[in-house]
């Protein structure tokens, strides 16, 4: 049996006797000194780099009024509906809660969306930080999964119907597709055993990697440092005296802080003059009510699913729109291995792609929304 | 050489006709599969190409249901409908009778229709007492007296393209019964000789049950036939019709039963549900037809100073005192809805609170006030709870709002601490690189 080498005894000169009790410990300072050097690029365009920080924010936001909402929450197909409606009517503050929670889902998503597009235009997932980007697309995949399986969570009438077609169209992929479908729904329909399955997604599955891809995506930030937009980089180099920084502590972060507190704003706003509605319990003995459509966000490929023609040519209009989004999310998350040189002419044309995909998304979001 | 690729072609030629024949002969089974097998006859082919009576299209003739049972022309004109001649096909020999006189007609349909053990291998759930029931009816007993203006079978059902009553494109569908009755009973000039009216179809099409019908798509809400009788149709005596209505009705007719109307209507010689409702011309009944008021039906009878008269009164009042409470508590807990407040739990118990205002109007038909109170306080005890609620609901809203004023207060407090702060320490740094 061998035992560790002894730690040779630290000493500190800090005045906080509680970060020098740490420091002579732990080596506290050591720990900080990266975060000390860290410096931010000052720009006209540094207010995108609030984005990323942000959806971390409500990431943080989700977790913490997630936990709140557990306390309650039932997760059966006979008590879930009950379970929410008693957070929002009887529980202290529990319509706070899970308006919060709902509307920092939303906002998280949408922020999400808004970082990965000003990454996109400021060329900043280019070498090295193809990682980064990788992990970020990641990310935003578990966000919508986060989206889906929360949404069915309530057990009421739209979140039941919105799942059942959700989980039919990954049931259209071929050879994989049914499985795919018996897995998410943990049977041939959308039962009690669905809700029982998406709440361990969502509570439990899809939080543990997020998390560890979240410490991934930081440390990657962490290590490679800010992106500059290359304009600027290329003003700088012509002009080195012209270039700005701050450091990113205590300055970044008490301008990220600022943007924190506007966001705990906004979403205190919203939940107390919309509390996120509860809607009526599923029964899937009725029919479905008319104007079925998912969450927001999906809305951009639901719409396009359903202009598709039933049959384009010999094979089958839903599956080919499928596999198109398919074959369009694979090639976004592998844009900087495509992309090639961060100057390079193929950055253009990614930029009119990027241009041409955010004007379609939105386009057809707003289609989705006023299309009977 | 040509030889050879005129070979290729014809086997090509072959080859195509033998795919197509392939692939077409199934859609030729498919469509003959899914047109009702109809018997050739040889009546039709002549008859298609006359005009109206005596013409009968091909198209009419497969619609009816007898031609589409196997029954032929022969089976109701006799004759012989295979035999290609019309001399043949129409001859006495063969039985030929021609055209039926109307007298003939209710015994002629009832020789199939009124044989059970015929019917059966049809259908059989048929009813076979049809003739009997007709001949008890005003248009039976009309027609035994000679007078043949009076609806027969096929005044009703059509002829030559008689249709299930299922069908809805039948003329004696639930649908379709009233404007089948009224193509004589709306016709002034056509039932002058009757002395009845011909508003009825008038007075029904703006009727609760006309609306239930059409409107709704109710099939089982009433139809001329459901209260006159179809085959038996006669109009019901005054004794019968609160065994009519009740039918529906049941807790009005047990109520009416119970109320000291009963005596009185009878000893009037009114008949009973009608005298308020009317007959055909049932409309919605609203809270202004009980009471004292202008409105009021009960006032017809009822005077000042008699107890009848303050009864309604006391009805009349309780009745629009719920249904008033009742809205209150909807507008409240609308407002709270429409502020995103969760009222789900006000609002069944708000139903609950509707139905006993529905139950009161049902009791009413006792025309005791005493019994009608108890269902309205029960009801006006629910309202209350449920505009208490509301208010409630309210109330939380504005504390929500003025929670949120002072979390945004605070963090706007947060902010400008934080820009100051952001000012110091970049100032600090400024003076001390300087």
């Amino acid at each position: 049996m061998g035992s560790a080498p002894e730690a040779a005894p630290r000493s500190s000169t800090h005045r906080n006797p509680l970060v020098r009790w740490l420091d002579e410990r732990f080596g506290w300072e050591d720990l900080l000194a990266p975060l000390r050097h860290k410096t931010v690029p000052v720009h006209k365009l540094s207010y995108w780099y609030f984005l990323g920080g942000i959806t971390l924010f409500l990431f943080i936001i989700q977790v913490l009024t997630g936990i709140l909402l557990l306390l309650y929450y039932r997760a059966s197909a006979n008590e879930a509906f009950e379970s929410v409606q008693y957070i929002m009517t009887q529980v202290q503050f529990g319509w706070l809660v899970r308006s919060i929670h709902s509307w920092s889902a939303n906002l998280m998503i949408f922020t999400a969306f808004a970082h990965m597009f000003s990454v996109l235009f400021l060329r900043a997932y280019t070498k090295p930080r193809e990682l980064t980007w990788l992990t970020g697309m990641v990310l935003l995949f578990l966000a919508l999964g986060f989206g889906f399986s929360g949404y069915l969570l309530p057990w009421n009438t739209l979140a039941f119907f919105a799942t059942k077609v959700g989980t039919e169209i990954p049931g259209q992929i071929p050879v994989i597709g049914k499985p795919l479908l018996i897995f998410l729904r943990g049977g041939e329909e959308v039962t009690g055993a669905t809700l029982t399955r998406f709440f361990g997604f969502h509570v439990a599955l899809l939080p543990g990697i997020t998390t560890l891809l979240i410490a991934a995506h930081i440390l990657l930030i962490q290590r490679l440092g800010m992106s500059v937009p290359p304009s600027q980089e290329a003003a700088w180099k012509a002009l080195p005296p012209s270039k700005r920084e701050m450091p990113f502590f205590p300055n970044f972060f008490a301008r990220e802080l600022m943007a924190w507190y506007i966001a705990l704003g906004v979403l205190g706003l919203l939940a107390a003059l919309y509390p996120w509605e509860l809607g009526s319990k599923a029964d899937p003995f009725v029919p479905a009510p008319a104007g079925i459509r998912p969450e927001w966000y999906f809305v951009f490929m639901f719409q396009t699913l359903k202009l598709i023609p039933a049959k384009v040519g010999p094979i089958d209009g839903e599956l080919l729109g499928i596999l198109g989004f398919g074959v369009v999310g694979l090639i976004w998350v592998l844009l900087p291995f495509l992309g090639g040189d961060r100057y390079g002419r193929r950055q253009v044309f990614i930029r009119g792609l990027g241009v041409f995909a955010l004007a379609y998304m939105l386009g057809m979001t707003v289609y989705g929304y006023l299309a009977k | 050489m040509a030889g050879a690729l005129k070979m290729k072609l014809t086997r090509q030629l072959l080859s195509l006709t033998v795919a197509a024949g392939c692939l077409l002969l199934p859609a030729t089974l498919w469509s003959a599969e899914a047109r009702p097998q109809v018997a050739k006859s040889s009546c039709v082919e002549c008859h298609s190409a006359f005009p109206p009576p005596t013409g009968v299209s091909e198209a009419q003739w497969a619609a009816d249901i007898h031609a589409q049972k196997g029954l032929s022309c022969a089976s109701c004109h006799g004759g012989d409908a295979k035999d290609p001649s019309p001399e043949g096909a129409m001859s006495k020999k063969a039985g030929f009778r021609g055209k039926p006189k109307r007298t003939e007609i209710p015994a002629l349909c009832a020789k199939c229709h009124a044989d059970g053990a015929y019917m059966r291998q049809y259908n059989p759930s048929l009813r076979t007492d049809q003739l009997a029931q007709y001949r008890t009816s005003v248009h039976g007993k009309r027609l035994a007296q000679g007078d043949t203006k009076v609806a027969v079978c096929i005044d009703c059902h059509s002829v030559h393209g008689i249709r299930s009553a299922k069908d809805t494109r039948s003329t004696v569908n639930p649908l379709n019964v009233a404007s089948t009755c009224s193509r004589c009973h709306s016709d002034a000039n056509y039932m002058k000789d009757y002395k009845i009216k011909t508003d009825q179809f008038a007075g029904y099409s703006a009727s609760v049950h006309h609306e239930a019908m059409v409107v709704r798509g109710d099939l089982s809400a009433p139809t001329c036939t459901t209260c006159h009788g179809n085959h038996g149709a006669a109009p019901p005596g005054v004794a019968s019709v609160e065994n009519v209505c009740s039918t529906c009705h049941v807790f009005q007719a047990q109520l009416f039963d119970t109320s000291p109307h009963k005596a009185a209507f009878a000893a009037m010689g009114a008949a009973s549900c009608i005298t308020c409702h009317s007959n055909h011309r049932i409309v919605h009944p609203t809270d202004k037809f009980v009471g004292t008021g202008n409105e009021a039906i009960c006032t017809n009878c009822h005077a000042a100073g008699d107890p009848g008269f303050a009864a309604a009164g006391r009805i009349h009042d309780d009745l629009v005192k719920l249904d008033e409470a009742l809205k209150r508590s909807a507008e409240v807990l609308d407002k709270a809805e429409r502020s995103g407040m969760e009222v789900s739990q006000a609002r069944l118990e708000e139903a609950q609170g509707r139905d006993s205002l529905t139950k009161a109007r049902v009791t009413l038909h006792s025309f005791q006030p005493d019994k009608v109170e108890q269902d309205t306080q029960a009801g006006m005890k629910i309202a209350a709870k449920t505009y208490q609620a509301g208010l409630q609901a309210l109330a939380e809203r504005d504390y929500r709002r003025k929670g949120l004023g002072l979390t945004l207060i605070t963090i706007l407090v947060v902010l400008a601490g934080l820009r100051l702060y952001i000012r110091q320490t970049e100032s600090k740094n400024q003076s001390g690189g300087s």
